[in-house]
């Protein structure tokens, strides 16, 4: 056990908190319309969030392995790096490098599978948050049981004509580009006859429509496509490869779903929050009964930090076996972030069921809102059920529930 | 940066398995828990003691192997795993560190050498530092103790008694002592042996440093919960093992249990609970020897945390095994028990939560 990352890290690390003294205080003149990570107050110097995305390529804060040639920073893959970004940015809020699907899920996507125009094309705009992406994979009829998808794609005269329907697309309203699962050969077996395509938002035909979901604050869409038609060199992969190219990028999506250290400073939180909140007279961190949950909960968290160093551990020493640790990140993180909120909610009682602008509002309604949508993120991404289908069949050898006649 | 255990930490650690599995099969626990088979039990304790398990944490210069902590619970899955029936929390974690911590050199030197060449084992009785129960008490002055300690760990065959009072004021004493009765108490699990111990003015040897400071006391009990936690840790990988194993095997419906999700899901539910303690117990451990600041609110978390999951795999596994896990037959129930009173041997986790909460002055 080490849990050193040595001189040369520790080099780095005070690199970037100059770095953050820097900036300190930085804002976007065009926050409105990017997808951010967080929001922060309007202080100190305004630039553009594609100058911004410069200034990180530029340093190696950002797109670290992307080659230059395809606008990235050209350098090692590094994750000890990365982290003490991460978590020097946080300290200092500065805002972190713009994320959404198209950074984290189509780049890595393309720099494995696409051709050498398409990298070309798309991956420095994307980088700069020139293009924003959405993902068009969830359909009404297919959800858990994705592969079901009859969003349907034919080639016609040299061009593919897509009709169909995707849901839960979140930033469709504000995106130059979907990369989208179309099924594109009819009669092949159910995996085999989906194609990985990249759709123009502006082509005719498609329909964006809000799908409000139960926070009420604007997230996801329904996209409907009435005979959209695109140059048959859209696509990644050959046809009918498009589920494999699609679960490179699934992998992406649930390594990058929850922060454990987001979720130790959360509990950090409200603790300060138990200090301040009182109950007929009394705080509520002086309450036993709330002490031992707070307790409880700070020790789950405390666990699953411990599992994320593990898991780093292993990307950073080859050979040690850590399968199972990795695969239950998403259900325990999705679960213990939203029973940490849902805690928070219950201790402040009347109070905790506070939202939008009401008096007496606490934390600008973020302990409901983050109830709420972790709930969400409990369900995308592979609900939790799917989730233990997967530990249990892949990480236990568990057989598969047989298949039910005619249905 | 790594983070996990050593090739030398697995390779003990696997040797320590094996061991238990040639030695301690189910039969011979069983028949240990019975009260017979005391020479096996013995054999099986020796045998351990080969493999270094008593020496483990005393330093070189007093003939031990000097090894840290992180070392010790690696072990402590093992054992936990093979619900194996020697001492090891009390004799061979706490006493030794207890000693180091608290003892002056020319006590080190006696008590220590003579641990590492297996001349004397001490049981530890800690219990009213941390939580006197049935009005139990322990007053130590000039150089005598008197009083009653209950849950003495380990006091089987032991040849010295370590206690300390409710100061953390830790002292020896002799197990023959004139003054001196021991009476055995019968928990649900007897793999392990606890005591009640009556005294009656019996000559103690005080531990120097700890008239002055609680760092003995603190050290001591913060290893042996981590080594608990390890310990419960292992006999829940251990359940966990042997629910999946029964669910390929098991056929009803005609299909084997374990192709039903409701089955699939119950045994993913203890993977994703316990596969963070191993870390956060590493981790506990790691604290322990190398940022003792942090190590007491580790060591309360990592042992309230894994007693509550392993409680609930405790139950989860025997309900896998359906009618046969309540059986004795199946055996199941050695796990489960030991679980149980792991949770409850230096502290509940409702005690060590609000420890917790002490400790960062909530």
């Amino acid at each position: 056990m080490d849990l050193n990352y040595g001189e040369k890290y520790e080099n780095f690390r005070k690199e970037v908190q100059e770095f953050c003294k820097e900036w300190e205080g930085v804002n976007f003149k065009d926050s409105s319309k990017a997808p951010l990570a967080q929001d922060y107050e309007a202080t100190g110097i305004t630039i553009s969030r594609s100058e911004w995305q410069s200034i990180l390529i530029k340093k190696g804060y950002f797109a670290r392995s992307v080659p230059k040639d395809y606008g990235g920073f050209g350098g090692e893959s590094d994750i000890i790096k990365s982290r003490i970004i991460a978590s020097e940015f946080s300290n200092a809020k500065i805002p972190a490098a713009m994320g959404g699907q198209g950074i984290d899920m189509l780049v890595p996507t393309l720099l494995e599978l696409g051709t050498e125009e398409q990298k070309k094309q798309y991956i420095k705009p994307t980088l700069h948050g020139e293009i924003i992406w959405c993902q068009g994979y969830s359909e009404p009829n297919a959800g858990s049981d994705l592969a079901s998808l009859q969003t349907k794609g034919e080639l016609v005269n040299g061009n593919w004509v897509i009709n169909g329907q995707k849901i839960w697309t979140s930033t469709a309203q504000y995106s130059q580009m979907m990369f989208c699962l179309v099924r594109t050969e009819p009669d092949a077996q159910k995996h085999a006859g989906i194609s990985y395509l990249l759709i123009p938002m502006d082509t005719p035909g498609i329909e964006i429509r809000p799908l409000v979901d139960m926070t009420l604050k604007p997230g996801f869409n329904e996209v409907f496509f009435t005979d959209v038609t695109i140059p048959e060199e859209n696509i990644i992969g050959k046809r009918g490869e498009g589920w494999a190219v699609a679960n490179a990028t699934l992998g992406h999506e649930r390594g990058s779903l929850t922060d454990p250290n987001a979720t130790f400073n959360r509990v950090n939180f409200l603790i300060d929050r138990m200090k301040e909140e009182q109950l007929d007279g009394v705080r509520l961190i002086d309450i036993p009964v709330y002490r031992d949950k707070l307790m409880s909960i700070q020790a789950k968290v405390m666990a699953f930090q411990s599992n994320s160093l593990r898991v780093l551990s292993s990307k950073l020493n080859k050979g040690q076996d850590t399968k199972i640790a990795g695969m239950i990140q998403k259900l325990v993180g999705t679960e213990l972030r939203h029973e940490l909120e849902g805690f928070a909610i219950d201790i402040m009682g009347e109070i905790g069921t506070l939202y939008e602008d009401s008096p007496h509002l606490r934390d600008s309604g973020s302990w409901q809102f983050l109830y709420m949508y972790y709930l969400g993120l409990i369900i995308g991404g592979g609900t939790s059920q799917i989730q233990k289908n997967i530990i249990s069949e892949r990480g236990l050898g568990m057989p598969r529930e047989p298949k039910v006649q005619g249905v | 940066m790594y983070f996990g255990l050593s090739e030398d930490q697995v390779f003990f650690q696997e040797n320590v398995s094996k061991f238990l599995k040639n030695q301690a099969d189910l039969d011979v626990i069983r028949s240990i828990s019975e009260g017979k088979s005391l020479d096996t039990q013995k054999e099986i304790h020796s045998g351990l003691v080969n493999l270094g398990l008593s020496s483990l944490l005393i330093p070189e210069e007093f003939g031990g192997l000097g090894l840290d902590l992180l070392f010790a619970t690696a072990i402590s899955q093992s054992l936990g795993g093979g619900v194996a029936p020697i001492a090891f929390a009390g004799s061979y974690v706490m006493a030794p560190l207890a000693i180091v911590y608290g003892g002056n050199q020319k006590q080190k030197e006696k008590y220590l050498t003579q641990m590492s060449n297996n001349l004397i084992r001490i049981g530890v009785g800690f219990s009213e530092y941390f939580g006197a129960r049935d009005s139990s008490a322990i007053e130590i002055k000039n150089n005598k103790i008197s009083g009653r300690s209950l849950f003495v760990l380990d006091t089987k065959d032991a040849s010295h008694l370590m206690f300390s009072d409710s100061d953390g004021v830790i002292g020896l004493i002799s197990a023959n002592s004139p003054g001196v009765e021991i009476v055995k108490l019968i928990t649900v699990d007897n793999t392990r042996s606890f005591s009640e111990v009556k005294l009656n003015n019996v000559d103690i040897d005080i531990l120097e440093q700890t008239v002055s400071h609680k760092d003995a006391i603190n050290r001591a009990i913060d290893a042996g919960r981590i080594i608990l936690a390890a310990d419960s840790v292992g006999a829940s990988q251990r359940l966990i093992d042997k629910a999946v194993e029964y669910s390929k095997e098991r056929k009803q419906f005609g299909r084997v249990i374990g192709s039903f999700q409701a089955v699939k899901h119950m045994c993913a539910e203890m993977v994703a609970d316990l596969e963070p303690c191993y870390s956060l117990v590493w981790h506990a451990a790691h604290c322990f020897d190398n940022s003792p600041e942090e190590s007491r609110l580790m060591a309360c978390h990592a042992k309230s945390h894994v007693s509550e999951i392993s409680k609930i795999i405790a139950k989860k596994a025997t309900e896998v095994h359906g009618g046969m896990g309540f059986t004795d037959l199946m055996g199941v129930h050695y796990w489960f028990k030991r679980i149980g009173v792991n949770r409850h041997t230096l502290g509940a986790p409702e005690l060590l939560r609000e420890e917790a909460a002490k400790i960062q002055n909530l």
